[in-house]
């Protein structure tokens, strides 16, 4: 039966789209994949999705091979007869422990870096983030800077119903705000985080960092930007109507241009 | 319901259904109540899908087309709610009710008013949800998961959508009840829980697992009701409550409601892969083992949706290794469907291309619930896309198959006639390429960073959205041909035997086709 044939093309199709999306994981940003970031912990967290990614993948053409397997060789139009046992202790302790010991694989290095990621000790500065409908507001602390973080205007015109702006005339369409958060680079920056409202979650996916904002809370983290750069997320936990429209920005620059940016805000106010 | 006997050409019964709407409106019957739910839920099929397909509508390209952001939101929580209470749990009840009875040798269910009362709550239920969308300040938009501090901002939907996630749960708690009673005292003399059919028992977990669960939601939502007109504080911070608190009451309803939704699934599967390869169920006790595995640790997982939420390192390192161990119950399953076809006698009817679906695409989406599982590199997947492809591979080509598939299994039975096999094979094909066009680009632009739930998207997301769009629209249509089949087929066509598949095996089998208005009025023998 060809339906047969054509079903086994079509499940090695989609494995091949799995690994389309490994193969193209190099250094650049990828449309298809998590980027590596610019953080240690961001490369971990990428290699760690990757061991994950290829082990689901070799247990997958394991799997689809012999369900493939079973489907072409075991026809009835073929003249298959039912022979097979209905059951087999030894394979299912065997299907049991395998799994057990491959889980423990992943759960090891997994468990590392979440402890790596849960330190917060020994950080340099501290940078307070709130969320509010529908807006950031970065505030650094002992420095008396602070200042909102919405929407650029461009793509606030644009994002509008009806508006007959085209997107992609539009640089860092939705990507971009008036006033990004300014960080040094090469610098261990604890960031607190709170909401004023609603829940928001603030997400920089070069960075490996989603923290939850929630009002009555303070969220901790911290992260350390190796490359000097502009990077950019979005809010990640639904909060209304313009969820989808209030980005995250941050300026990395080095230490000592981030120092003469905190002077310059300091005399603007 | 009159007394009138309407002795039709069966001499054996003494009374059949009524005549006309009262014979729907009254009816204590197994079969009739079945039929009910399972129409309903094919209704809301298309009502959640036609929602979907909104959003998909909107999200076809950048920019905002159709619908401005609330309403878009409106239609991301009602297609989820509609979906979860209105389609696919009301299915899996109507398979229960058509089934359970039929497969264990009882004449009906053990209670059968409550049964009737139980379905019929629901369309009341379900009106009252929609109309929620013509209130002022329109529907729910928080998202199904109703968190607060934003629900709260709910216009007059609010006390309206709670009560009807409250009406749903009254139903769902009764079924339940109906589908233990039953399973657990009309057996047929011999059939001793480990001769049951792995559908009757994916259902008495599932049952169970209701029960424990649905509550806990009915007292989360009415604690939001309370917050917002009574003047407590649950959940606000402001008044010295807690926003996290109503995630963890909604998860540790939320995770075995997940479980509740694909179990009954996996039964469904269970049922057609031994008799289309023509042998037994491979590992029946493991199977049975591996069900209550799952749903025991359906419990200690829920923090797993909330790994952003700030919980210390010692809960995100228990709830991804528990997480994790899920994996193991799930393979056994995987293994043991595949197992089933090693050496059998294979063929390929609808009902099988359907079941052999769901075996490569759930599997397919427990992986990605593998990767999720992972806190580390679940920062970057949460409330992304990644995340939108995960569950619908497990819901539509899951769950939504495991009920496509049985429909297919079961309806010569039901109605006495066979469904057009060309169709049903068109049918198949075509949700199939459909599906993976829609949800599989899903991944890519939620690893690329499109986080879920945003009416419009940075240009770079334009490629995989508006394939995915196109795969929605083109397997919302191919539905249309299942509706087509069905009516086909009760109509007339080719009659079905008793045993209609040959290798098919179990009580259900031995009554003829179509099932008479009464089954095993004399419970059969199980050896």
């Amino acid at each position: 039966m060809q339906k047969i044939n054509w079903l086994s093309r079509y499940g090695a199709a989609l494995l091949v789209g799995l690994l389309g999306g490994n193969v193209l994981q190099a250094q650049e940003r990828s449309s298809l994949n998590m980027p590596v970031g610019v953080t240690d912990v961001s490369q971990k967290v990428f290699d760690l999705h990757m061991l994950i990614l290829w082990i689901c993948v070799v247990i997958a053409v394991v799997v689809f091979t012999a369900m493939i397997y079973c489907m072409v060789k075991f026809r009835k139009s073929q003249g298959a007869v039912p022979s097979g046992p209905s059951h087999s202790t030894l394979a299912e302790i065997i299907w049991t422990v395998i799994p057990v010991l491959i889980l423990v694989s992943m759960a090891v290095p997994a468990a590392r870096t979440l402890v790596e990621i849960e330190d917060t000790r020994d950080t340099e500065m501290t940078v307070k983030i709130t969320g509010y409908q529908w807006k950031w507001h970065y505030e650094y602390l002992d420095e008396d800077v602070g200042f909102f973080s919405s929407l650029a205007a461009d793509s606030n015109a644009a994002r509008q119903l009806g508006s007959s702006i085209d997107p992609a005339t539009v640089e860092n369409y939705l990507l971009d705000v008036d006033n990004p958060l300014v960080v040094p680079t090469n610098t261990r920056i604890r960031y607190l985080i709170t909401s004023n409202d609603v829940l928001h979650a603030w997400w920089m996916p070069d960075f490996a960092v989603k923290k939850d904002a929630i009002p009555g809370f303070i969220n901790e983290g911290w992260f350390e930007v190796n490359e000097p750069g502009v990077y950019r997320g979005q809010c990640a936990e639904l909060c209304g109507k313009d969820h989808g429209f209030m980005p995250i920005v941050v300026e990395a620059l080095p230490p000592a241009d981030y120092r003469a940016w905190l002077a310059s805000q300091k005399g603007a106010i | 319901m009159s007394d009138a006997t309407t002795h039709d050409t069966h001499e054996h019964h003494d009374h059949g259904p009524d005549r006309g709407l009262m014979r729907w409106i009254t009816t204590t019957n197994h079969k009739d109540i079945g039929t009910l739910y399972l129409i309903f839920a094919f209704v809301m099929l298309f009502v959640g899908g036609a929602m979907s397909l909104v959003i998909r509508a909107e999200l076809f390209q950048p920019g905002l087309q159709f619908v401005n952001p609330d309403f878009y939101n409106q239609m991301v929580t009602m297609h989820a709610l509609i979906m979860v209470f209105g389609m696919i749990m009301p299915a899996f009840v109507g398979f229960a009710n058509w089934m359970i009875p039929m497969m264990i040798g009882a004449p009906d269910m053990a209670l059968p008013r409550l049964n009737n009362w139980s379905f019929w709550i629901l369309p009341f239920a379900g009106v009252l949800l929609l109309s929620t969308l013509f209130m002022d300040g329109g529907g729910p938009a928080s998202g199904w998961t109703l968190y607060p501090p934003l629900v709260l901002q709910t216009g007059d939907a609010l006390p309206f959508a709670i009560f009807a996630v409250h009406l749903l749960g009254v139903s769902s708690i009764m079924g339940s009840i109906n589908i233990i009673v039953t399973i657990l005292n009309m057996r047929a003399p011999g059939m001793t829980l480990l001769k049951m059919p792995m559908f009757v028992w994916t259902w008495l977990i599932t049952a169970y697992l209701l029960i424990a669960v649905m509550p806990v939601l009915a007292g989360g939502v009415t604690m939001l009701l309370t917050d917002a007109f009574f003047g407590t504080s649950f959940f606000q911070a402001a008044g010295g409550g807690d926003p996290v608190l109503f995630q963890h009451i909604f998860w540790f309803f939320g995770h075995p409601e997940v479980y509740i939704i694909i179990l009954p699934a996996f039964g469904i599967i269970s049922q057609i892969i031994p008799t289309f390869s023509r042998k037994k169920l491979f590992g029946y006790e493991s199977m049975v083992f591996a069900t209550g595995s799952i749903a025991f640790l359906s419990f200690i997982v829920w923090a797993h949706h909330m790994f952003t939420v700030g919980m210390p390192l010692a809960g995100q390192l228990f709830f991804m290794m528990s997480t994790m161990l899920i994996a193991v119950p799930t393979g056994v399953k995987v293994f043991n469907w595949t197992s089933t076809m090693w050496k059998g006698s294979l063929s390929f009817e609808t009902p099988m291309l359907f079941a052999l679906g769901f075996l490569f695409l759930f599997t397919i989406g427990g992986f990605s619930g593998l990767m999720l599982a992972i806190a580390p590199a679940d920062f970057q997947y949460h409330d992304s896309y990644f995340v939108v492809a995960h569950f619908h591979y497990v819901l539509v080509p899951g769950a939504l198959y495991g009920a496509i598939a049985g429909a297919y299994y079961w309806l010569p039975k039901w109605t006495g006639y066979m469904y057009d096999e060309t169709l049903g094979k068109w049918h198949f094909w075509l949700s199939t390429i459909f599906v993976n066009l829609t949800f599989f680009p899903q991944h890519f632009v939620g690893l690329a960073g499109m986080p879920r739930r945003i009416p419009d998207y940075a240009v770079q997301f334009t490629d995989f959205n508006a394939m995915s769009s196109i795969g929605s629209f083109g397997f919302g249509f191919s539905q249309l041909l299942m509706v087509y089949i069905v009516i086909k087929c009760v109509r007339g066509g080719k009659k079905a035997t008793d045993q209609v598949w040959d290798g098919a095996d179990g009580l259900e089998w031995t009554v003829p086709s179509p099932a008479p208005y009464h089954t095993f009025d004399d419970a059969p023998v199980v050896k």
